[in-house]
Parts: structure tokens; C-alpha cells; sequence
């Protein structure tokens, strides 16, 4: 437990605005001087000077407002954002679970999406094979499996995305809001499934709008108020209705 | 090792998809993907050999030793700007290498092009001629080469595209331009004596000349091999160092 697994230090993220630039080369060209300064002057901090650390096996909840940073923290954690100051570590084979069934084709079949996906997550296409019985066991679409994708609905596209993902072995799970897509049988599924990642001694980093959520499954949970940490908190003893803690979460959240 | 797995299975995998996704596994994507360079070669054949009576034999095996390979060229640029933008999602979600995606691009479309050489072999025997001992190292050498310059164009295109969206009907306008100052429709002796150093200030010539004197004469000139690599190894070396790799960092935010 006491070995970090991911390390934010004094982390700070600030987004270019690109809008001018997007307008295309022709606006660019025309108007080079405004085109320039407007990259230089609008920024977004979207993060501010932040750090903390993830412990190894630890689960831990990522809270706060729209817009407050959260998806840019696991976008940091993924490694598809780079900071703009600051630094961030990660040690361990991270499965994102930040759109479920980002990079699927609708025109391919759910297996072929299965390949597809799990490549794209880093495993090669022999493991991917290897695991399709329990991938698509796990999704329950076993009768879809060989229709193209377009069929699918939105829950049953995000089953089988959830089903891969999981199927990874990740040693760091990132969770972005994505447990309220699937029916409630199918997310009783994915609970267990976490549960059983958490005994497993995976890490797992879950942003949820769900005071509740953060409750059943999170050791600690980070709120971020635009762009800072307000608050790192350790959820502690149960039943959390009683606890000042989840109290203070709620406070936060509402 | 593993690595190297790794990237073998992403290529694989991703070429699969995008085959999978054209044809929808059937043949008739094969007669699609040569049907368009014949159809070219068939209105140039008209507009030059029927109406205008260019002063050339066997114009339509001319025309078709040029368009083959071009339209492997051409197909690659044109499809490059969208490349990022069509993987959204995946771009900023997964970490991946992202210079995979226009690598597949541009492997498919090579296999596109070998497997329209049997149609050129066709058009030679229809003229009496045959495929040369030569072709076995002359077409690797060629793909490679063509390979690296469309490869390092795509990385171009494909990243600053996603930074100036209007790159996108530029690629088209360029191309064309392109495409009528290089000599396939012409051949480099009908171009005027004045003008003939010019030719080579163009990437792609001497490239689709090499194509040409392979398919037709069996030969490959050293000059033109040389220039024409030399020029690839720029596009290269562009495309990776100096734009992909400065700016694929941004590719998620920018998205
Ligand atoms: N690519 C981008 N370019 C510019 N600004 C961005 C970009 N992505 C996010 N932002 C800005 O950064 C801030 C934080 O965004 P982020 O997506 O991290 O919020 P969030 O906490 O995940 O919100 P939500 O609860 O709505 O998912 C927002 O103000 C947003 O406008
Ligand atoms: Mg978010």
C-alpha cells in the first residue's frame, strides 16, 4: 500500500485555445499577427499547481463540479495529455474505461470490434483471442457477436466496450463516469467486477457525480474545485450516512 | 520483443479494419479500387490519343504504367487530412502511437496499388511485351521508396490538419496540381527543352518515371532512383521529426 503508483507534482494544465488557428489556413494567412497573439493569449488553466499520489491497490474517488477538471486529471493519468507544468508519473499498465467502446467501427462485427479494441489497448491479438470466450461471456451479447455494431444499442455498444477494458488486465483502472450506462443488472455486473479488481489488488481511480458510488467503493476521494484540490479525504469507518466524512462529500457535491 | 509484437498486431489489426470496412469483404471492392485508375486512363486515352492525336505508341499502356502507382499516391495524400480527425475518440482516450493510423492508411492503399499489377501485366501482353527479371528487386525498391514519401506527406497533412482545418480542400487542390506537373499523362521528352529542368524540382517525378521505365522498358535509372529517394528521406524526416513528433502531444486537446 505505501508504494505510489501514480504521482502528480505541483501539476498544472493549461489548454490552448486553437479557435483562430481551427478557423483554417486561410484566416491564419490573412491575418498573421492577430492569429499569433490570439495563440499566445488565450489559454485555459484548467489545472492548477495540483499534487497528489495514488497508492498502489488503492481506489480512489475523483469528485467535483462540471467543468472542474476531473476528465483532464484522467486524461493526465492515461497519458493522452501531457502537462503543461509539472510532473506525472505513472507506474503500471493503465486500462482507460473513459468512453466505453472509443475506437469501435460500427461496420465491424462485435468480435472483430473485440480484436480491434484490444490491440488498441495493448494486448496482442493472440491474447485477445485467447480471453474472446470470457470477453463475450462477460457482455452477455453472445447472440450479437457476429452482427456489425450499428446494430447494437447505446447499453449493449457500452457492454461490450466495459467487457474488453476490463479483460486487459490493467494494473490501474480509470473509471470516468461510465457505470450509469448499462441496465441495472449489467451495472450490478460491473460493480462486482470492480469489487473484484479491488481485491485483486488493482488500482483504481473512479470519477463519479454519485456521492454514493464514491462511498461503496473509494478508500479516498479527491475533490477538485475548479482546477484545485479542495480537499483529499479518507472515507473511513461505515455506515457512511453517519459519517461526517460522506457528509462533508455530500456538502461538496451539492 | 513484446513491443515488437505489439506494433505488428496494431498494423494487422488496423489494416484489417479498414479493408473489412471498404469492401465489406467483397470482390467487387478489388474491381472498385482498379476501376478508377482505368477509368482515368481511358478519358486521357480519348481527350489525347482520339482527339487530340499525341504523337505516342501505345498510349494506353503509356498512361496505365503512370496511373497505377499514382493513384496509390494520390489516394494516400487526399485521405490523409481526415485520418486524425475520423479517430477521434480513440485519440483522446487511448494512448497509443498515433503515427500507426496513417501508417495503415498507407500500407492499405499499397496494397491496393500491388494488387492492381496484374492489370498492367495484362495491358503489357495485349501490347506484345512482357514483365522484366528486373521487376523482382525493381518493385520493392519502388514501394519503399514511394512508401517513405507517402508516409511522411501523410504525417504532414494529417497532423496539421487538425490545427488548420481548411488543410483539408488545399490537399485536394494541391494534388491536382501535382498531378499535371508530373510527366504521367506526358512523357519528360514532350516537355519543352527550356523547361525540362524543372521536372525534377518535382518530388514526385522522378519517382513516377522510375514506375514507368520499370513497367514498360524494364529499367530502372540510377539518377532517378537516387533523386527520388533523397527527396522521400525529406519527406520523411519532415513529416516525423519536424511536425508529427512536435506536435502529436496536442493531438487529444485539440480535438
Ligand atoms: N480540449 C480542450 N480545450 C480547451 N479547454 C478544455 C479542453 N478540455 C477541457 N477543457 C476545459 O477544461 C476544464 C475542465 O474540463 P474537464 O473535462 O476536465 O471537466 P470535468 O471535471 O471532467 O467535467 P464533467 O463533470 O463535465 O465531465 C473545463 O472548463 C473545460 O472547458
Ligand atoms: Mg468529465
Amino acid at each position: 500500500m505505501n508504494e505510489p503508483i501514480i504521482t502528480f507534482e505541483n501539476v498544472t494544465k493549461s489548454y490552448h485555445l486553437y479557435h483562430n488557428v481551427i478557423g483554417g489556413v486561410k484566416n491564419f494567412l490573412f491575418d498573421i499577427p492577430k492569429a499569433i497573439s490570439s495563440i499566445k493569449n488565450s489559454r485555459f488553466e484548467a489545472l492548477h499547481n495540483i499534487s497528489f499520489e495514488v497508492y498502489r491497490g488503492e481506489t480512489i474517488g475523483v469528485m467535483g463540479r462540471n467543468g472542474a477538471g476531473k476528465s483532464t486529471i484522467l486524461g493526465l493519468i492515461a497519458g493522452v495529455l501531457k502537462p503543461s507544468k509539472g510532473r506525472v508519473s505513472v507506474n503500471g499498465r493503465i486500462s482507460p474505461l473513459l468512453e466505453l467502446g472509443a475506437g469501435f467501427n460500427s461496420e465491424l462485427t462485435g468480435r472483430e470490434n473485440i480484436i480491434l479494441n484490444g490491440v488498441l489497448l495493448g494486448l496482442t491479438r493472440a491474447e485477445v483471442i485467447n480471453k474472446m470466450h470470457d470477453i463475450i461471456e462477460f457482455s452477455e451479447l453472445a447472440e450479437f457477436i457476429d452482427q456489425p455494431i450499428r446494430v447494437y444499442s447505446s447499453g449493449m455498444v457500452a457492454r461490450l466496450g466495459f467487457s474488453v477494458a476490463i479483460h486487459t488486465n490493467p494494473d490501474i483502472l480509470l473509471v470516468d463516469e461510465i457505470l450509469a450506462v448499462g441496465d441495472v443488472e449489467f451495472q450490478k455486473k460491473c460493480y462486482k467486477k470492480m469489487l473484484d479488481f479491488k481485491k485483486k489488488g488493482v488500482t483504481i481511480v473512479l470519477v463519479s457525480h454519485s456521492p454514493d458510488d464514491i462511498e461503496k467503493f473509494c478508500d479516498r476521494a479527491i475533490v477538485v474545485v475548479k482546477g484545485e484540490i479542495g480537499d483529499i479525504r479518507r472515507i473511513a469507518s461505515k455506515p457512511y450516512f453517519t459519517n461526517p466524512e460522506s457528509a462533508f462529500i455530500r456538502g461538496m457535491v451539492n | 520483443m513484446r513491443n515488437l509484437e505489439y506494433y505488428r498486431d496494431l498494423i494487422l489489426v488496423l489494416t484489417q479494419k479498414e479493408l473489412k470496412v471498404r469492401y465489406k469483404n467483397n470482390v467487387f471492392g478489388y474491381l472498385w479500387s482498379i476501376g478508377h485508375p482505368l477509368a482515368f486512363a481511358f478519358v486521357f486515352f480519348v481527350a489525347f490519343k482520339v482527339v487530340m492525336k499525341i504523337q505516342m505508341e501505345d498510349y494506353s499502356l503509356f498512361l496505365i504504367a503512370g496511373l497505377f502507382p499514382w493513384q496509390w499516391f494520390s489516394n494516400s495524400v487526399v485521405s490523409s487530412p481526415t485520418v486524425f480527425i475520423g479517430n477521434t475518440s480513440l485519440i483522446k482516450k487511448v494512448n497509443f502511437p498515433r503515427h500507426i493510423l496513417p501508417f495503415t492508411m498507407i500500407l492499405q492503399e499499397m496494397i491496393h496499388f500491388i494488387l492492381s499489377i496484374p492489370v498492367i501485366v495484362l495491358f503489357l501482353f495485349i501490347y506484345h511485351k512482357s514483365p522484366s527479371f528486373s521487376w523482382l528487386y525493381g518493385i520493392p525498391i519502388l514501394l519503399v521508396i514511394q512508401f517513405m514519401m507517402a508516409y511522411g506527406i501523410s504525417l504532414m497533412l494529417s497532423s496539421l490538419n487538425l490545427f488548420f482545418r481548411d488543410l483539408e480542400r488545399l490537399t485536394v487542390i494541391f494534388s491536382t496540381f501535382l498531378f499535371y506537373f508530373t510527366p504521367i499523362i506526358y512523357s519528360e521528352s514532350m516537355v519543352p527543352k527550356e523547361y525540362r529542368y524543372l521536372i525534377n524540382l518535382n518530388p514526385l517525378s522522378p519517382l513516377m518515371i522510375s514506375w514507368r521505365n520499370l513497367f514498360l522498358n524494364g529499367v530502372l535509372e540510377p539518377t532517378d532512383l537516387a533523386i527520388s529517394f533523397a527527396y522521400s528521406l525529406i519527406a520523411l524526416i519532415l513529416g516525423y521529426y519536424i511536425v508529427y513528433k512536435r506536435l502529436s502531444w496536442k493531438f487529444a486537446e485539440v480535438l
